[in-house]
Order: structure tokens, then sequence, then C-alpha cells
């Protein structure tokens, strides 16, 4: 199935793997996100897609399809009850066998607290490049001291505080390795017509270590930490940890308005904020407000729409990466933090603001 | 029972936070001599761990930190915050490591220490924001680890107990944040822990120990900076000169170079570092006047396409 383009020398070779993160038979988001970029990157390579799940039992086997349909020519599938939860060592074990065995030129894990865990320890294992919570991923040449490097991984992220985007290769190294944010890849259909060939990995475990090359063997060592217990909450407001942040005010002028603001928010993978005035209106609870009385934020994009910007909210919101206040007063005193103003009226703006972020994304 | 031994590994990093117009060189690079430094924010809380594990079980806390010779400043810090020791891997070779390599020279002084019982360093230092040296100095240490972790909720020292018992290796329990949870693991020694900003408030530097070091935080700190790093010896005293003009020695900075480390050169700094930065481009944005955007179509689309291009949407 892994075809060369005509020529590509030999370290081209070698599949794109995505590491699929299941928490009881259920994939991650940002899993399913990565096999619609890996798709597109194998495109490029002339290569297939990989998808490697472990975990335990029919919750786990039944993702398998829908890996495909998402996207995998190929689901490496560790099935033993000893995966039935996430812990670094056993996976790590797991993962590092297969890319030994299989030898893909990218792999690919989401940058969740499980990817961020396991990625750095199989890049370690395995002696390879590894970059953290990339934003964007492509193929291109990289040279350097007068050698050329053909379709490499660029690996490109913010560091620095977010002061700086950064374009990271990994040249001499395989696999090339990264880590991505949820949440940035645009989630590909599922295609159930897709086919898909399932392969079902030995798993073994054994008090020791035995020496069998056609098999992961899994050994004491492999779970000296156990799992004591797993919360998982219901999702609240998570206003600090957004990426982007849209906020009313006073200026949307009604609940109905409101909603607008909400769709926008929606839209753009961002969550909903308010200004007092907007939660004392009754139109958004108090669990939504920015500001000195509210909950300081400091996203990537910050959108005020119809927020006049009294110094108490702006206390709240002015760290943010970039601001874009929309208020049908030009001299509002928003527009004096931000980085961006549209003086018109938001009911007009941000439907305006929808649909180029729907055609353009 | 044999002392309970903490290593804590730390970074001394740019203030990102803080990030001015200055900081950014005209080629879009970082212009480091232009920030200020700090204490990596989650190292402290790291720190910070171990203190309270030693109040509670009895330890000898040992911190690590790899950079330049300036870098001792968070050796210092460490110190008034009550460090029994302080290590300083210094060395041109260790110069340009990415993250496999820094674990690399981490774990091998890990090693030389005798190992630990516990590794504790912050989730992730707040230039890079990797959060991968942890997790790889485990690896290459061959110990176990627990990221992320929010609350250290029990610590059993290893006991009296002869080899094999599980009960003589000890164990830690910690509880890590995760998408909308939590959950609480349970390990073996020896262990390597990442600590979160959650962890805990740390403590100010102790009035003792800053009284302790008023006189060369105070005078003779520059002079000192200048010559405790004798290259002949691995093992530079905090020897400053107080105001009586007489050296007051309260502890040492132990130095360690490639040579002491017994380090394969081929996996330090750049030359032992898999990635390689392609290019880098400044997003610092002059914060003035907004940029009026007509409420059109046209002017709608074309930011919008601008911020995805910047990567502030997705």
């Amino acid at each position: 199935m892994a075809s060369q383009t005509g020529g590509a020398p030999e370290r081209g070779a070698g599949d794109v793997w995505v590491v699929v993160e299941q928490h009881d038979g259920v994939a991650a988001e940002v899993s399913l996100e990565l096999l619609g970029r890996a798709r597109e990157l194998a495109g490029t390579l002339g290569v297939s897609v990989g998808a490697v799940l472990a975990g335990a039992g029919a919750p786990v086997r039944a993702l398998a399809p829908a890996l495909v349909a998402r996207g995998a020519d190929t689901v490496y599938l560790a099935d033993h009850e000893a995966l039935t939860h996430y812990l670094a060592l056993p996976y790590t074990a797991v993962v590092s066998h297969l890319v030994r065995e299989h030898r893909p030129q990218i792999v690919l894990y989401g940058a969740t607290t499980t990817g961020r865990d396991l990625a750095p320890r199989v890049a370690s294992t395995l002696r390879t490049g590894l970059t953290a919570d990339c934003t964007d991923l492509r193929i291109g040449d990289f040279t350097a001291k007068g050698q050329e490097y053909a379709d490499l991984l660029y690996q490109i992220r913010p560091a620095f505080g977010g002061n700086i985007i950064a374009t990271i290769v990994s040249p001499e190294h395989k696999p090339q390795m990264a880590t991505v944010r949820e949440g940035v890849m645009v989630m590909p259909e599922a295609d159930e017509s897709r086919t898909g060939t399932v392969v079902d990995v030995p798993v073994q475990r054994s008090s020791a270590a035995v020496a069998d090359a056609g098999r992961i063997v899994l050994t004491d060592a492999d779970f000296v930490v156990t799992l004591v217990r797993r919360v998982q909450k219901e999702k609240k407001v998570d206003l600090k940890g957004a990426r982007v942040v849209v906020s009313g005010g006073v200026g949307v002028g009604s609940r109905e308005g409101f909603a607008l603001v909400e769709e926008l928010a929606r839209t753009l993978g961002g969550v909903v904020g308010a200004s007092r005035a907007a939660v004392d209106a009754g139109w958004v609870s108090h669990e939504h407000q920015v500001g000195q009385t509210g909950t300081t934020v400091r996203p990537k994009l910050y959108i005020a729409c119809g927020i006049s910007g009294s110094v108490q909210h702006r206390a709240g919101m002015e760290q943010s990466a970039r601001i874009l206040a929309i208020n049908n007063d030009p001299l509002a005193p928003i527009f004096a933090v931000a980085h961006y103003g549209i003086a018109g009226d938001l009911h007009k703006v941000i439907p305006l603001l929808i649909k180029a972020y729907r055609t353009k994304a | 029972m044999p002392q309970l031994r903490i290593v804590v590994l730390v970074k001394q990093v740019p203030d990102t936070a803080n990030v001015t117009g200055e900081a950014m060189k005209e080629d879009g690079t970082v212009n480091r001599a232009a920030l200020p430094t700090v204490f990596n924010p989650e190292d402290l809380n790291a720190l910070e761990e171990a203190i309270k594990l030693r109040e509670r079980h009895g330890a000898r806390v040992t911190v690590i930190t790899m950079g330049p010779p300036a870098a001792a400043q968070v050796l210092r810090e460490s110190l008034y915050r009550g460090a029994d020791e302080v290590v300083l891997l210094t060395d041109k070779a260790f110069a340009g490591a990415d993250t496999l390599a820094t674990s690399y020279a981490l774990a091998l002084a890990v090693r030389k220490l005798g190992g630990a019982d516990l590794v504790l360093c912050g989730r992730q230092a707040i230039d890079g924001d990797t959060a991968q040296v942890g997790p790889q100095t485990a690896e290459k240490l061959g110990y176990p680890q627990i990221t992320c972790v929010s609350r250290i909720d029990a610590l059993a020292p290893g006991g009296e107990a002869g080899p094999g018992d599980a009960r003589a290796r000890g164990s830690v329990t910690a509880t890590r944040s995760i998408e909308g949870g939590f959950e609480t693991l349970t390990s073996t020694l020896p262990c390597l822990l990442t600590v979160t900003g959650e962890a805990n408030d740390p403590r100010p530097p102790s009035v003792k120990l800053v009284m302790t070091y008023k006189d060369i935080a105070a005078e003779a700190m520059p002079q000192y900076d200048d010559t405790y790093l004798d290259p002949e010896s691995d093992a530079a005293e905090v020897c400053m000169i107080g105001r009586d003009g007489k050296p007051v020695c309260r502890a040492r900075i132990v130095q360690w170079d490639h040579e002491a480390l017994a380090a394969d050169r081929e996996s330090l700094g750049l030359r032992g570092s898999p990635t390689r930065v392609k290019e880098i481009e400044s997003v610092v944005l002059a914060q003035s006047e907004a940029r009026m955007v007509e409420p059109d179509e046209d002017g709608v689309n074309t930011l919008v396409h601008e911020l995805i291009e910047e990567h502030i949407l997705g």
C-alpha cells in the first residue's frame, strides 16, 4: 500500500502514524482530528496512515472501524487487560515496540495530559526528536550546513510565552514526533466506505523479561505505577484555559442578542465571556463574567462585543494576546486596549465574522 | 532507615510573561539579554514540595540546574529557600541542548549523586512550555513518572525490610490533573514527579537564610560571580566576602562539566539534539492604537484570514 513518489530517497519511507488516545472506548477528539491531518501529510508523502490503538476488550476493539473511517489505513490494535487504563510505562513499551517494528517516519500524539506524558517517554526510549504542543504541521525541505533534507515534517508551535512562532524540524532522526494541540486541526468527516486493515498486536504479560521479538512483553517493571482512581468532572465553564473568549456587554441589547455572541464563540471553538453589565442584566450566568469581580483571562484572542471597556472589565482581559473590539461607539474606551477595532453594529458584524471563519477554516 | 534523598531539577528562564518589544530583535529572534531572568515558576512549586516532604519525613534535598554560569542565581535562591546542596551543570558542551540532550545530562547528574528516592521538577518551563524534560529524565534513569502533579497525597519512605520486599522500596501517591478531572496514582520509589502551580504556594525565602547570606547578596555577589567558577575545581564554595572583609562560607555550589559527568559528547548539547529550529517568527505586537477594520464583508474577511495565518485562530 505504501508507495514511493518517483525517485524519493530512502529516508522518505515510512508511514504517518497517530497514537490514538482513548478512555473507556471513547477516542479523544484530538486523535480523530490528527487522523485528518495525518491523511493530508501521508498524501503529500505518498505513504499510508497508521493508528496505534491500545486498550482492553470490546469497547476498544469497536473503535478500530471509526479510526479507519476518519483516515487510518492500518490500525495496530494492542488489546490486553493490562492496558485497560493509560499508564506511562506499559503504553511506552507498546508504542516503542511498534515503532521499532514498522518504522513510521512521523508519529503524532494529542497534546493532552496523556499525550504529553507518553510522547516524551517514547521519544527518550527511541532517542528521537519531539516537538510539544504544535499548532500546525506541514511537509517541507530543510537545508543545514550544505546538506539538503527533502520532505521533513515542519513542526510549528508557539514558544516563549506565545511571543514567537517556531518551526522545528528533526532532520536526522526518525520517527519525527510531535504532540499537537486540541482543536487546531479540522475534524475529518467520517467516511464509512473507507477500508483499512486491523492488525492485532500480540501482547503478553509476564513477571520477568522474555526474549520474544514477535510480541510485546509487559513485565512487572512496567507496572510499578498503579491507578488508584480517576475522576472526570462535569465540564464547567473554562474561561481561564480558553484560547478564544468571545464576550458580550450591555451593547448586545438583549438575551436574544446574546445568542449571537454564543454562536460566534461556538464557531471559533471559544468560550463565552461577559461584562458585569450583561451578567447583571441576566443574559448570562456569573461564571462567564470577565473582569475584576469575575475571571481574569489571557486567551490568544479576546473578542469584546458591545463592551464599552470599563477599568474593571479591562483588568480582566487586557493581558490577552490579541483583542478585537466591536462597538457602535468609535470613541468607546475598549478601543484603547484593542489591537483591532470594528466600529459598527455587532448584530451585523458578528454574522460576518461567523461566515468569514466558516469559509476560511 | 537511610535518609530520604530528594533531587529537584530547576531552570533559570527568561521572564516570558513580561516580554516587551525590545526583547525581540529585528530579525524576529528573541534577544535573551534584554529579558530579566526568573526561577521557573513551577520549579519553585517542586522545590516547595521537596521542603515540605523533608519537614515531614526528613530528607536531603539537592537542587540541580543546567545552564550558563549566571544560572547559579537560581541555586542561590534554592539555598535561601532551604536546599541542602546545589549542583550547577555548566559547560559549553551543554549549549544548544533540546529536551533529549538536556535530560541526558540531568539524568547523568542524578546518577552521579547516587540516584534519588524522589526526583521533582516543574511540569514545564515558561520559555519552551514543552513539559518534556521531566519524563525524558525519568526514562533515562529508568524511573517511573507521574506528571502534572497537583498534590502529593502520601509518601512512604523505604523501610528496613529485605531486598525484593515492596515495602522496602517505599512508595509515593500523587494526584495529577487531567482534562476535566484528576487521577491518583501510586508508584514505588524511586519515582520522578513533575509538579504544577496548583500544588502549593511556595513560601518566600527563609528570613534566617537570607540573613545568613545577607552580606553576600548585598555586596560581594558580583565579585564572587566572577571568580567562583574555577575550571580546576568541581566544588566551588559559595564563599563571599562579608562587610568586614572576611569570607563567609555557608554552602557550596558544586559545579560539574561534561567530564565530571563522564558524558558522551555526541549526546550533549546541540550535537545530541535531534531537533533543529528552522525558523522563528515574532508575533509581538507593539501595543498602540487599535487597527480599525471596516464593518463590511471585505474588512472582516481580511481580518479573519490574518488571524488564521498568524495562528491566533485555529
